[in-house]
C-alpha cells in the first residue's frame, strides 16, 4: 500500500498561503460568494425572525416562551436529524412523520397497555424504527422503487398501522414518569451549568488537539485565532442560552419552581454529537457523502452502494423512532395522529432550511437543529401573534420555498462560478 | 525484454457478437503503450477484459510471467492493475484527499486518519510533480478538467500500481491542459509503470507513446514501436487493418 516513489521535491503542493485569521475567513468568504452557503442562510433567519417576533411580542423574549421552543422543536428536529441520512443520498422519506407515530404508538403500548418497564418499550420503539428503515431501504437499494414512492405508500400504510396500534383512534395516555421527562423535566441548575462547562471544554479540546497534531505533522493547522473565535462564540450563545433556561419560569414559585434546562436539550445534543461524528470522521460517513456526489464512483472505488443506502434509511427510521418517543412525552399521549399533519413537512423544511441539499451530497446533521430551531422559532412566534393554523402553514411553505430555492440558486451560481 | 502485462489470444463474444477475435497484446513497464482503433475496434472492451469487468471467453492474461485470473476489478487491483476510466469517477462534492483515498480508507481505529492520508496524497501528487491544484482540501467541484484527469490518474498510481490503463485522458481537454496530462503519462512510465494509452489522437499518439497497438474490427493489425513507423502507417492500420507489410498477423512486437 505504498505510493510511488516521490522525485526529491519541492513541498509544493500546500494550501495557499499562511494559515491566518484572514486567510481562512477570506477563504470562507470565497466559498460563500460562489454559492456554497452553508448554515447562513438558516442562521440570518434566525437572527431576523427573533428580532421581528421580539418586536411584535416582547413575550416572545420570556425565559418561558424561550423553554418552550426547545420542546416544541425538538420532535421535529430530531426526525429532521435522520431525514438528513437520507437527503444527503439525494433520496427522501416521506413516511418519517408516520413512522415517528407508529414507534410512539409501539412504545405507548408496551409502555400502558403491557405495562412493561419504561427501556423495554423505548427499545421496541427504536427496533421498530430499525425494521421499518430495514424494509424502506432494502425497497429502495435492492428492488429500485424510487423512494418518493416506497416512502408514499409507507406514508399512507403507516396512518393505518398507527390506527390499528392504538385501537381505531382511541389515545393511549403515557404515564411513566422517566418517559415524561424527557420533554417535560428539566436539569437542575448546577448540572446544565457543568454540562455547559464540560461541553465548551470538550469542543475547545478536540478542536485544539486537531490542530496541533495536524501541525506537529507539517500540515495546514487551523490558525489559533480562528478556534478561540469559534470556540468562544459556542461559549457566549451557550452561556446566555443556558442562564435564561436557569431562570425561574413559573408564574408561581413558591407553588412549583420551574428552572434548568429541558431534558431534551441534552439529548439532542448527544445526537448531534454522535451523527457529526459518524459523518465527519468515519469511513461510513465519507461513503455516504461519496454515494449523494457520485453513486456510479462510489461502486467502482468498491462501496457497497446498497448497504449504504439502506443504512441511511435504517438511521432515518430510528431517528423518526426517537422523535416519536420525545413527541409522545410531550404530549403525554399517543393518539393515530401523531407524526401526522405537519410532522414530516416540518422535518424536512427544517433540514432543508438548514442548508440540506435537495440534490444530494451536500448537508450536515447540525443543519437539522438549525432548520428546526426556524421552523420551531416560527411555529412559536406566529401562534404568540394569534394567528391560526392558517397563517402558520402559509409562512412555513414559504420559509421552505425560499430555503430550496436558495439551495436551487447556489448550485447554479456555483456552477457558473466553476465551483462545482 | 519480457511484457509486464501480455494478453494471448483473447476471444470475446456479447451475445452473438464477437468483439475480440484472439487478441494479442502486450505492455511494457517504463513505456507508454498507445491502444489505437476506431470507434467499436474493441479497445474498451479489451481494457475492460483486463480490468476485470468483462470475462474472457478464451485466451489468457500473463502478468509479470505468470498466467493470472482476473474475475473482478479486485483482482486487477490487487495485481497493480488501475483503470481511469473516461468519465473520472471522482465525487465532486469531496475533496482531492477524500477521493484520492475514496473506499480505502487509511483509519486508526474506528477514526478516519485524515492526516496520513493528507500527507501521502500530497506526496504522490508531488512526486507526479503535479503544481496547478492550490490546496489538496479542495474540493474536486472546484478544479478544472486537467486538474481533474491529474487528480484520477494520480489516484491510480497511489495503490503501487504496476500498470495503469487510461481511457483517453485528453478526449475532454483544452490544447494546454492536454500538454499537462501527456507530460503526467511520460512520468508515470519514466517511473517504471507501464502505461497504456488509449486515444483517438494520432498528435498525442505520436507525442508520448514507445508502442503503438491498432484494433482493427477486434483483431489486433499490429503492435509496432512509434519511432518505426509513420503518422499515415498508424491511419491505414486502423482504418483498413493493414499497411504495406504490416497488418492483421496478430501482433507481438517487432
Amino acid at each position: 500500500m505504498s505510493k510511488v516513489k516521490e522525485l526529491p521535491g519541492e513541498a509544493v503542493v500546500t494550501a495557499a498561503g499562511a494559515p491566518s485569521i484572514v486567510n481562512s475567513s477570506r477563504a470562507y468568504l470565497e466559498r460563500v460568494r460562489g454559492g456554497d452557503m452553508g448554515a447562513l442562510p438558516a442562521v440570518f433567519g434566525l437572527l431576523v425572525l427573533c428580532t421581528a417576533f421580539a418586536v411584535a411580542r416582547p413575550s416572545f423574549l420570556t425565559a418561558i416562551n424561550f423553554a418552550n421552543l426547545f420542546t416544541q422543536g425538538a420532535a421535529i428536529t430530531v426526525i429532521a436529524m435522520g431525514l438528513v441520512f437520507v437527503l444527503l443520498l439525494g433520496e427522501i422519506d416521506l413516511s418519517a412523520g408516520f413512522t415517528s407515530g407508529v414507534c410512539a404508538a409501539v412504545l405507548a403500548v408496551t409502555l400502558t397497555e403491557m405495562g412493561l418497564p419504561w427501556y423495554v418499550a423505548v427499545l421496541a420503539a427504536i427496533v421498530s424504527g430499525l425494521i421499518i428503515g430495514t424494509m424502506l431501504g432494502t425497497l429502495v437499494a435492492k428492488v429500485g422503487i424510487p423512494s418518493f414512492v416506497v416512502t408514499l405508500a409507507a406514508f399512507l400504510a403507516f396512518q393505518g398501522l398507527a390506527l390499528v396500534l392504538v385501537n381505531e383512534g382511541t389515545n393511549i395516555s403515557i404515564n411513566d414518569p422517566v418517559i415524561k421527562a424527557i420533554a417535560q423535566k428539566n436539569l437542575p441548575p448546577a448540572l446544565g451549568w457543568g454540562l455547559y462547562a464540560a461541553c465548551v471544554a470538550a469542543y475547545a479540546l478536540v478542536q485544539l488537539v486537531r490542530a496541533r497534531k495536524r501541525a506537529r505533522r507539517g500540515l495546514v493547522a487551523e490558525p489559533l485565532s480562528l478556534i478561540a473565535g469559534r470556540v468562544g462564540a459556542l461559549a457566549v450563545v451557550a452561556g446566555v442560552a443556558v442562564y435564561v433556561l436557569n431562570l425561574e419560569r413559573s408564574f408561581n414559585p413558591e407553588l412549583a419552581s420551574l428552572t434548568g434546562v429541558p431534558i431534551v436539550v441534552p439529548v439532542i445534543l448527544a445526537l448531534l454529537v454522535l451523527w457529526t461524528f459518524v459523518l465527519g470522521r468515519t469511513a461510513f460517513g465519507r461513503h455516504l457523502y461519496a454515494v449523494g456526489g457520485n453513486a456510479e464512483a462510489a461502486r467502482r472505488a468498491g462501496i457497497a452502494v446498497d448497504r449504504i443506502r439502506i443504512s441511511a434509511f435504517v438511521i432515518c427510521s430510528s431517528m423518526a423512532a426517537v422523535g416519536g418517543i420525545i413527541a409522545a412525552s410531550r404530549a403525554s399521549s399517543v393518539d393515530p395522529n401523531t407524526g401526522g399533519s405537519s410532522v414530516l413537512l416540518y422535518a424536512v423544511g427544517a433540514a432543508v432550511i438548514g442548508g440540506t441539499s435537495l440534490f444530494g451530497g451536500k448537508g450536515r446533521v447540525l443543519d437539522a437543529i438549525l432548520g428546526g430551531a426556524v421552523i420551531a422559532v416560527i411555529d412559536n412566534g406566529m401562534g404568540l401573534m394569534q394567528y391560526g393554523s392558517s397563517v402558520k402553514y402559509l409562512v412555513t411553505g414559504f420559509v421552505l420555498l425560499l430555503a430550496a430555492g436558495v439551495d436551487a440558486l447556489a448550485r447554479k451560481r456555483a456552477a457558473a462560478t466553476g465551483l462545482r | 525484454m519480457t511484457p509486464l502485462l501480455e494478453v494471448r489470444g483473447i476471444d470475446k463474444s456479447f451475445g452473438p457478437v464477437q468483439v475480440l477475435h484472439d487478441v494479442t497484446f502486450s505492455a511494457y513497464a517504463g513505456e507508454v503503450t498507445a491502444l489505437v482503433g476506431d470507434n467499436g475496434a474493441g479497445k474498451s472492451t479489451l481494457v475492460k477484459c483486463v480490468g476485470g469487468i468483462h470475462p474472457i471467453d478464451a485466451g489468457e492474461i500473463v502478468f509479470d510471467g505468470r498466467p493470472v485470473q482476473v474475475h473482478g476489478p479486485r483482482d486487477a487491483g490487487e495485481l497493480g492493475i488501475e483503470i481511469v476510466y473516461q468519465d473520472l469517477a471522482l465525487c465532486d462534492n469531496l475533496d482531492i484527499v477524500q477521493n484520492m483515498f475514496l473506499g480505502r480508507e487509511r483509519k486508526s481505529g474506528l477514526v478516519l486518519d485524515e492526516a496520513t492520508m493528507e500527507e501521502l496524497a500530497g506526496q504522490t501528487l508531488e512526486g507526479l510533480s503535479v503544481r496547478t491544484v492550490k490546496s489538496i482540501r479542495q474540493r474536486v467541484s472546484s478544479l478544472s478538467g486537467g486538474q481533474r484527469q491529474t487528480v484520477a490518474i494520480a489516484k491510480a498510481v497511489l495503490w503501487d500500481s504496476k500498470v495503469v490503463i487510461l481511457d483517453e485522458p485528453t478526449a475532454a481537454l483544452g490544447v494546454a491542459q492536454t500538454a499537462q496530462v501527456l507530460e503526467l503519462v511520460r512520468r508515470l512510465a519514466d517511473k517504471g509503470l507501464a502505461v497504456v494509452l488509449i486515444s483517438h489522437n494520432m498528435n498525442d499518439v505520436f507525442a508520448v507513446s514507445d508502442r503503438i497497438a491498432a484494433l482493427y474490427l477486434g483483431r489486433m493489425a499490429a503492435q509496432v514501436r512509434t519511432a518505426d513507423v509513420t503518422h499515415a502507417q498508424i491511419v491505414e492500420l486502423i482504418t483498413s487493418g493493414r499497411s504495406g507489410d504490416l497488418g492483421l498477423k496478430n501482433g507481438t512486437a517487432p
